[in-house]
C-alpha cells in the first residue's frame, strides 16, 4: 500500500503504459511517434521503479530512475538530430523509408 | 686426410653454389674454371685420401661430419666412410668427372646456358661423392637422389626441345620407379636390424633369416635396376642420350649408372647369403647385355650405339655381381669408365665436327680429318671389343672366367654379348673413320678437328683404355690382381678360382678369337662391300625390323602400362573427379547459397519489422523462463 493505493494499480498502470507503448513502437511510421512511444515505455518502467522503492522503502531505486532519465535526455537529443538529418536527406520522417544501406 | 674427406664433395658443392648464384654475371671462362678448379681439388683430395687409407691399418674409417637424424630408436649421423671401396669410386668419380669438365669447356663453349651446364654438372659430381661416400644408406639415398635429379636436369638441357624434355620426364619416371624399391629395401633394413649404418647391419646380416635377406636383396636390386638400366627399366638410358655427350659420357656411361653396381658391391653380403637373389641378379644381368647388344647391331645414331653398349656392359657387370665376382665387377666399372667414356667423347667430337650430325650413314671418312678422335676412339673400341692387352680384355676376361666358374650357359651369354659388342663397336667405328664421306657439301668443308680443350681429355682417356688392364691382371698368370687385392677387406666371402689353368687358358682363347672372327665379319661387311644399315626402312626383314625397333619394348610399356593408367586416369577424372569431387565442392558452396536466400529474406530492412522480432523475442523469452 502506498498512500492507500495498492501496489497492483502501480504495475498494471505501468504495464499498460508500457504496452501503449511498445504497440505504438510496432505499428507506427512516423519516426517522431515512435521516439515518444519509447518514451513512453521507459518512463513506464520508471513508474514502477519509484513505486517499488516506496514500498520497500528504499532510495535505490529512484536513484536508478534519475539515472535513466539522464541518459534518455542524452538519447533524445542524439535521437533527435539524426532525425534531423534524415529528414534533410530524405525529406521524411517515414521509417519505411529508411529500408536501404544505399542512397 | 682422411679426417678431411668433407672436402671432397664440398669442392663441388661450392662450385655448384658459386656458378649457381652468380654464374650469369661471370664470364665462361671464369664460370668453367671454377667448375674445373673445384672437381679437380676433389680429385686431389681423393687422391691423398686414397694414399692415406692405402697405408693405414684401420681399413674402414667413419667421419662423421654432423648428427643427422636422432629420435628415439633412430639415429642417423651425417657420416662417411671411407674404405677401399669408396676411395675407389672417388677415384673414378672425380678423376674422369675432371677430365669430362675440362672437354665440356671446349664442347659447351658456343652453348647459351654455359654456366648453367656446369652449375647443373658440379651439382651431380657432390651428389655421386655423397653416394659413395656415405656410411649408411640414408646418405646414399640422398646422393642417389640427387644425381637422378641432376640426370633429369642435364638429358633435358636443351628444353626448349619437346622431345628433351619428355626424354628427361621418361628418365625421371622410370627411376622412380626403381628408387620405390630401394626405398622400401633401406625400410626392411631398418626394421629387421634397427639401423641401417652399414657396419652396424652387416654384423648382423648373419642372424636374420635367408627370406628376409633375400627380400632386402631384391628390393635392393629393383633400385640398381632402375638406375644401372637393368630389364626392365632400361629404356631411359638410351633416350637419355638427348642430353649434351659430355652428360652422356660422365652421367649415362661412366658414373651415375654404374651407382647400381657400387650399390649391390657395397651391400654383397645380402646377395652372398641368398643363392636365390644372386641367380636373379645374374639372369637378369645376362638378358640385359645380351638383349641390349642386339638392338646395338642396328642402331644408326653413333650415341644410341654407345647407349645400347652401356646397358650390355651394364648387364654384364650385373651377370659378375649374380655370380659373387664383386671386385671383377668393380675392375670393369673402372675399364668402362675409362674407354666409354672416352668413346662417348670422342662421339662428342665428331658430331661437333658434323655440326650436329649423329647418324652414322651420314658420316664416313673421317679418319683424316679428325686424326686424334680417330686415333683415341680406335683404341677405345679395342678396349670394348676385349681385345688384349687392352684393359677391357682383362675386366671382360676375368667376369667370363668366373661366369664360367658358376655356369657354363651364363658364360656363353657372355661370349656371344661380347661378340656382338665387338661387331656393332667396329660397324660403328668403319662406317664412321672409314670409307668416303657421305654428308652434305656444306659439312665436308666444315670438318675439323675439336681444339686441345676436347682432345687432351681424349688422350688421356685413350692411355687409360689402353693401360687400364694392369689394374687387375689375371692371376693365373702369375700377377697380383691388384683390385682383388685392394677391396680383400670389403667384399665378405670370396669364392677362390678353383679352375685349371688349361680351362683358363681356354676360355680366354676362346673369346678373343671369336672377337677377332667377329671383326673379321665386320670388316668384310662394311669395308669390302660397303653396306649401309638401314637404307630403306621398308628393304628390312622382318627380324631387322624389330631389332631396328628396338623390339617394340617403348610400345610395349606404352601399350600395357600407360594407355590403361592413362584410361584409368581419364575414368576417374570423369566419373569420380567431376562428379563426386567437383559435386561435393560445389554442393557445399551451392547449399550455403540456397540457406542464404532464404535467411536473406528476414533481412528487410524495415525496422518496424526488426522491431517486432525484437519484442516478439523478449516475449517468448520471457514466457519460457516465467513458466518454469
Amino acid at each position: 500500500m502506498i498512500n492507500g493505493i495498492p501496489i497492483n494499480y502501480y504495475i498494471l498502470l505501468s504495464a499498460i503504459l508500457f504496452i501503449i507503448g511498445a504497440v505504438g513502437v510496432m505499428a507506427r511510421r512516423n519516426a517522431i511517434i515512435i521516439f515518444m512511444c519509447i518514451e513512453l515505455m521507459l518512463n513506464a518502467v520508471n513508474l514502477l521503479l519509484v513505486a517499488f522503492s516506496t514500498l520497500h522503502n528504499d532510495a535505490n531505486g529512484q536513484v536508478f530512475v534519475f539515472f535513466v532519465m539522464a541518459v534518455a535526455a542524452a538519447e533524445v537529443a542524439v535521437g533527435l538530430a539524426i532525425l534531423s538529418m534524415v529528414y534533410r536527406n530524405i525529406k521524411s520522417i517515414d521509417i519505411d523509408l529508411l529500408s536501404k544501406l544505399k542512397n | 686426410m682422411i679426417k678431411l674427406v668433407g672436402l671432397i664433395p664440398l669442392f663441388p658443392l661450392i662450385g655448384f653454389l658459386i656458378n649457381g648464384f652468380f654464374g650469369k654475371k661471370l664470364s665462361k671462362s671464369i664460370s668453367g674454371a671454377i667448375a674445373c678448379i673445384s672437381v679437380l681439388a676433389s680429385f686431389i683430395v681423393s687422391v691423398l685420401v686414397f694414399m692415406e687409407l692405402h697405408h693405414a691399418a684401420d681399413k674402414s674409417q667413419v667421419v662423421e661430419i654432423f648428427s643427422w637424424i636422432n629420435s628415439d630408436s633412430l639415429k642417423i649421423p651425417f657420416s662417411f666412410l671411407v674404405d677401399p671401396l669408396s676411395t675407389w669410386f672417388l677415384l673414378i668419380i672425380t678423376g674422369i668427372g675432371f677430365l669430362i669438365h675440362i672437354y665440356s669447356m671446349g664442347y659447351m663453349h658456343e652453348d647459351e646456358g654455359f654456366s648453367r651446364f656446369f652449375t647443373y654438372l658440379n651439382l651431380f659430381v657432390f651428389f655421386m661423392l655423397l653416394l659413395v661416400l656415405g656410411n649408411n644408406y640414408l646418405v646414399m639415398f640422398v646422393g642417389w637422389e640427387g644425381v637422378g635429379l641432376c640426370s633429369y636436369l642435364l638429358i633435358g638441357f636443351w628444353f626448349k626441345n619437346n622431345s628433351y624434355n619428355k626424354a628427361a620426364n621418361k628418365a625421371f619416371v622410370m627411376n622412380r620407379i626403381g628408387d620405390l624399391g630401394f626405398l622400401l629395401g633401406i625400410f626392411l633394413i631398418f626394421t629387421t636390424f634397427g639401423s641401417i649404418t652399414f657396419n652396424e647391419v652387416f654384423g648382423k646380416v648373419s642372424a636374420a633369416s635367408t627370406g628376409t635377406v633375400t627380400a632386402i636383396a631384391l628390393l635392393l636390386f629393383i633400385g640398381a635396376m632402375g638406375k644401372s638400366a637393368q630389364i626392365p627399366l632400361y629404356t631411359w638410358l638410351p633416350d637419355a642420350m638427348a642430353g649434351p655427350t659430355p652428360v652422356s659420357a660422365l652421367i649415362h656411361a661412366a658414373t651415375m649408372v654404374t651407382a647400381g653396381i657400387y650399390m649391390v658391391v657395397r651391400s654383397n653380403i645380402f646377395y652372398s647369403m641368398s643363392a636365390t637373389a644372386s641367380e636373379f641378379v645374374a639372369i637378369i644381368g645376362a638378358i640385359t647385355a645380351l638383349f641390349a647388344a642386339t638392338i646395338g647391331l642396328l642402331q644408326t645414331d653413333i650415341k644410341k650405339v654407345l647407349a645400347y653398349s652401356t646397358v650390355s656392359q651394364l648387364g654384364l657387370m650385373f651377370l659378375a655381381l649374380g655370380v659373387g665376382a664383386y671386385s671383377s665387377a668393380v675392375f670393369h666399372v673402372t675399364t668402362h669408365a675409362f674407354f666409354k667414356a672416352l668413346l662417348f667423347l670422342g662421339a662428342g667430337s665428331v658430331i661437333h665436327a658434323m655440326g650436329g650430325e649423329q647418324d652414322i650413314r651420314k658420316m664416313g671418312g673421317l679418319k683424316k680429318a679428325l686424326p686424334v678422335t680417330f686415333m683415341t676412339m680406335f683404341l677405345g673400341t679395342i678396349a670394348i671389343s676385349g681385345l688384349p692387352p687392352f684393359s677391357g680384355f682383362f675386366s671382360k676376361d676375368e667376369i667370363l672366367a668366373h661366369v664360367y666358374e658358376h655356369s657354363p650357359a651364363l658364360w656363353f651369354v657372355g661370349v656371344l654379348t661380347s661378340m656382338l659388342t665387338a661387331f656393332y663397336m667396329f660397324r660403328m667405328m668403319f662406317l664412321t673413320f672409314w670409307g668416303s664421306f657421305r654428308g652434305t657439301h656444306e659439312q665436308k668443308h666444315h670438318l675439323h678437328e675439336s681444339p686441345k680443350s676436347i682432345t687432351i681429355p681424349l688422350i688421356v682417356l685413350a692411355v687409360l683404355s689402353v693401360g687400364g688392364g694392369v689394374l687387375g691382371l689375371p692371376e693365373f698368370w702369375g700377377f697380383n690382381n691388384y683390385i682383388g687385392e685392394h677391396l680383400d677387406s670389403v667384399i665378405i666371402r670370396k669364392n677362390p678360382s678353383i679352375m685349371p689353368h688349361d680351362t683358363e687358358w681356354m676360355l680366354m682363347g676362346l673369346t678373343v678369337i671369336s672377337a677377332v672372327a667377329v671383326i673379321y665379319f665386320a670388316y668384310q661387311m662394311f669395308m669390302k662391300n660397303g653396306v649401309l644399315p638401314v637404307e630403306n626402312e621398308k628393304q628390312l626383314k622382318s627380324w631387322q625390323k624389330l631389332v631396328y625397333n628396338k623390339y617394340y619394348v617403348d610400345e610395349f610399356y606404352d601399350a600395357i602400362i600407360r594407355k590403361p593408367v592413362d584410361g584409368i586416369s581419364k575414368a576417374f577424372h570423369k566419373f569420380f573427379d567431376i562428379q563426386v569431387i567437383d559435386g561435393i565442392v560445389n554442393g557445399v558452396g551451392s547449399t550455403v547459397n540456397w540457406i542464404s536466400g532464404l535467411v536473406r529474406k528476414v533481412q528487410t530492412g524495415h525496422i518496424g519489422f526488426y522491431i517486432m522480432a525484437m519484442v516478439l523475442g523478449v516475449i517468448v523469452i520471457l514466457f519460457t523462463t516465467l513458466m518454469k
